[in-house]
């Protein structure tokens, strides 16, 4: 065993110049396997907290009156627009301390939704209301993370506008403006910070109040009308949903009902990734292989003298799937290196800038990456070994 | 005392039909121990042939082949591959050592292949014995740098690494200068004086068989004198 992988290291080092073409290729190939698995790590981090992260993981609404809202199929967004009255939760609130107790949920926030109309003298705009509890404003949505002016933290009278919407109205902070239910109750209100999303729904469209300006507004002494909750790791919704459906026996429905388009999207571009690493790690099997065919053939007039001398055929075997195994080790250490150096100059997972690839490091997958190309190599070499083993000493060494 | 070697109507044929060959026809030998003997012959005449047989390399088309009592033609490849391990050497004409190794690497190899690793009495054993051939110098040299009669003499060291009962040489001198094989013959039978070991060397040079003791010559497949 230790002596034919002294004979393999000898073979590969006897031609160096050739050997380090080989471990560069294969090296190239593990740099391909490596930057395919972080920029498709971080594509999907990056979708998932452009989307998901700021999202409900599991929400809780009453069954609708207006059949619309939940259709199946239809993205989260359209549900944002709800601009019905709102249908009320008479008694989740009790159970709000019992769904935050669950192991899995980080974040519980109960809220008052509905519809209105902001007024700033002749200026008139429909928006979504959308009442939060104190301390709770950016539970869900990252609210705090998208304040341009002003806090995020809601008082009673004030209100939380996005940038677009301030613009549209001339509106700016500190300034006041009223804000009318469709039920017609009306409120005078402080603007208290402002807000950039980036998505213009929001950022035109939703004015955060506190939750009992909310209740005020849509005369909800009690209740209310959703609950969003959010989990420690998104996939679990489909798990805790249901668990808090038997639990309180609230329609407690996970993300993943109204977005399957999201995760569709994510498992294709993961396919398409494992399809890319795949081809890395063929061309790498096909190298190895190829270049290992050669030495074969070159080297037959040795593999007869060994033969002569009593090396085993299973010797001679494992002298190539070692010179297989040391090229496989060493192309996979030496391409996981330089992948590690490549995406270093990338931005991490909490910063991605647009414009730039959304490449997460930490995804890079290095000790797969190594695993996978070595047991490629040794693959690759068993083809040439077993052709090595099978040379006939007598017409090798020709005599 | 019964024979080292014995062979008894040997035959090897190679391909079949039209284009079938007979090689060995017939074939009957006996070494006894301690020879050092001289397979002489035209070239084509089937001593290659009869030495790989005898080296276990190859398997005759039929007759029977006993070294040590050990009947060799009904042995396996692993079983084969173990007993010339052991107990026979090789000198060849060509493609002799592993260019990528030292020469004491190369002296070495027999008894490495079968300890599984290069053990310090191995490499104590392979430097006395490239010493007695003269390369005391030339212990760690890559092979690749030595001349033609210095290879030969390092095949002949390697040959006789795992102390074996008989060495068998393929015109081992085929590609020396006159100086360089008389200094390969002088050595080899210095060894056979020594150490008692059988040799069987093939040649067509009259005055390298005159060296030996006895002459084996061969023609058409068999043994003629
Ligand atoms: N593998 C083989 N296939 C066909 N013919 C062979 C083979 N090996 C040897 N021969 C033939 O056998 C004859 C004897 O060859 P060989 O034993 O090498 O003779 P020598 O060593 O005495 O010159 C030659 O005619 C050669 O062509
Ligand atoms: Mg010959």
């Amino acid at each position: 065993m230790l002596y034919a992988l002294k004979i393999a290291a000898r073979y590969l080092t006897a031609s160096k110049a050739q050997t380090a073409l080989l471990i560069f290729g294969v090296a190239i190939g593990v740099f391909i396997f490596i930057f395919m698995s972080a920029l498709i790590g971080g594509l999907a981090e990056l979708i998932l907290s452009r989307t998901a992260g700021d999202m409900a993981h599991i929400s809780i609404q009453a069954e609708a009156v207006d059949p619309i809202l939940l259709l199946p199929g239809k993205p989260l967004l359209v549900q944002q627009k709800s601009s019905k009255t709102a249908n009320n939760l008479p008694t989740a609130m009790a159970f709000v301390p019992l769904i935050e107790a669950l192991p899995g949920v980080t974040a519980v926030s109960p809220q008052i939704t509905g519809a209105g109309v902001l007024t700033r003298g002749s200026q008139v705009t429909q928006v979504s209301i959308n009442g939060l509890e104190a301390g709770k404003e950016s539970a869900i949505t990252r609210l705090d993370s998208y304040i341009t002016q002003g806090t995020a933290r809601l008082g009673a009278g004030g209100a939380l506008i996005g940038q677009r919407l301030a613009d549209d109205m001339d509106l700016l902070l500190g300034q006041s403006v009223r804000l009318r239910s469709s039920g017609g109750i009306e409120v005078v209100l402080t603007v208290t910070g402002i807000y950039q999303m980036g998505q213009g729904g929001f950022d035109r469209r939703t004015a955060y109040v506190s939750i009992g300006t909310a209740r005020t507004l849509f005369a909800m002494p009690q209740g209310v009308t959703r609950i969003e909750i959010k989990l420690a790791d998104l996939y679990a919704a489909d798990t805790i949903a249901p668990q808090i459906k038997a639990m309180t026996g609230l329609n407690a429905v996970s993300w993943t009902v109204d977005g399957a388009q999201l995760l569709e999207a994510l498992a294709a571009q993961a396919q398409t990734g494992y399809f890319l690493k795949g081809f890395a790690l063929l061309t790498i099997i096909i190298g190895v292989a190829s270049a290992l065919l050669l030495s074969t053939y070159r080297r037959r007039p040795e593999i007869g003298i060994m033969r002569a001398m009593g090396a085993s055929q299973g010797f001679v075997v494992l002298v190539f799937v070692m010179q297989g195994g040391l090229v496989g080790l060493m192309g996979g250490l030496f391409g996981a290196g330089i992948g590690y150096l490549a995406l270093l100059p990338f931005p991490g997972r909490d910063n991605f800038q647009s414009g730039v690839l959304p490449i997460d490091i930490n995804q890079g997958s290095y000790g797969l990456a190594i695993l996978l190309t070595l047991i490629g190599a040794i693959l690759a070499s068993i083809w040439p070994a077993r052709a090595a083993a099978r040379v006939d000493p007598v017409e090798a060494i020709g005599q | 005392m019964s024979a080292l070697v014995e062979v008894t109507d040997l035959v090897k044929t190679f391909g079949s039909g039209e284009a079938e060959t007979r090689v060995l026809q017939g074939l009957n030998l006996t070494l006894e121990t301690g020879q050092l003997a001289a397979l002489l012959g035209p070239s084509g005449s089937g001593k290659s042939t009869l030495l790989t047989i005898l080296g276990t390399l190859m398997q005759p088309t039929s007759g029977a082949h006993h070294m040590l009592g050990v009947d060799l033609t009904t042995a396996s490849d692993p079983e084969r591959t173990q007993f010339r391990n052991l107990h026979i050497g090789f000198v060849f004409q060509f493609h002799n050592l592993l260019p990528d190794f030292t020469a004491l690497e190369n002296v070495m190899f027999p008894t490495a292949i079968r300890e599984g690793r290069e053990t310090d009495a191995a490499k104590a054993r392979g430097a006395d014995l490239l010493t007695r051939m003269g390369l005391a110098d030339r212990i760690t040299f890559p092979t690749a740098h030595l001349s033609g009669g210095q290879k030969q003499r390092v095949a002949v060291a390697r040959a006789l690494m795992n102390k074996p009962e008989l060495v068998l040489a393929d015109e081992p001198t085929g590609n020396l200068d006159r100086v360089s094989a008389m200094q390969v013959m002088d050595l080899i039978a210095q060894i056979n004086k020594d150490e008692g070991t059988t040799f069987l060397i093939s040649t067509h040079d009259e005055k390298i068989a005159a060296l030996c003791h006895r002459q084996i010559a061969v023609a058409d497949g068999k043994v003629t004198g």
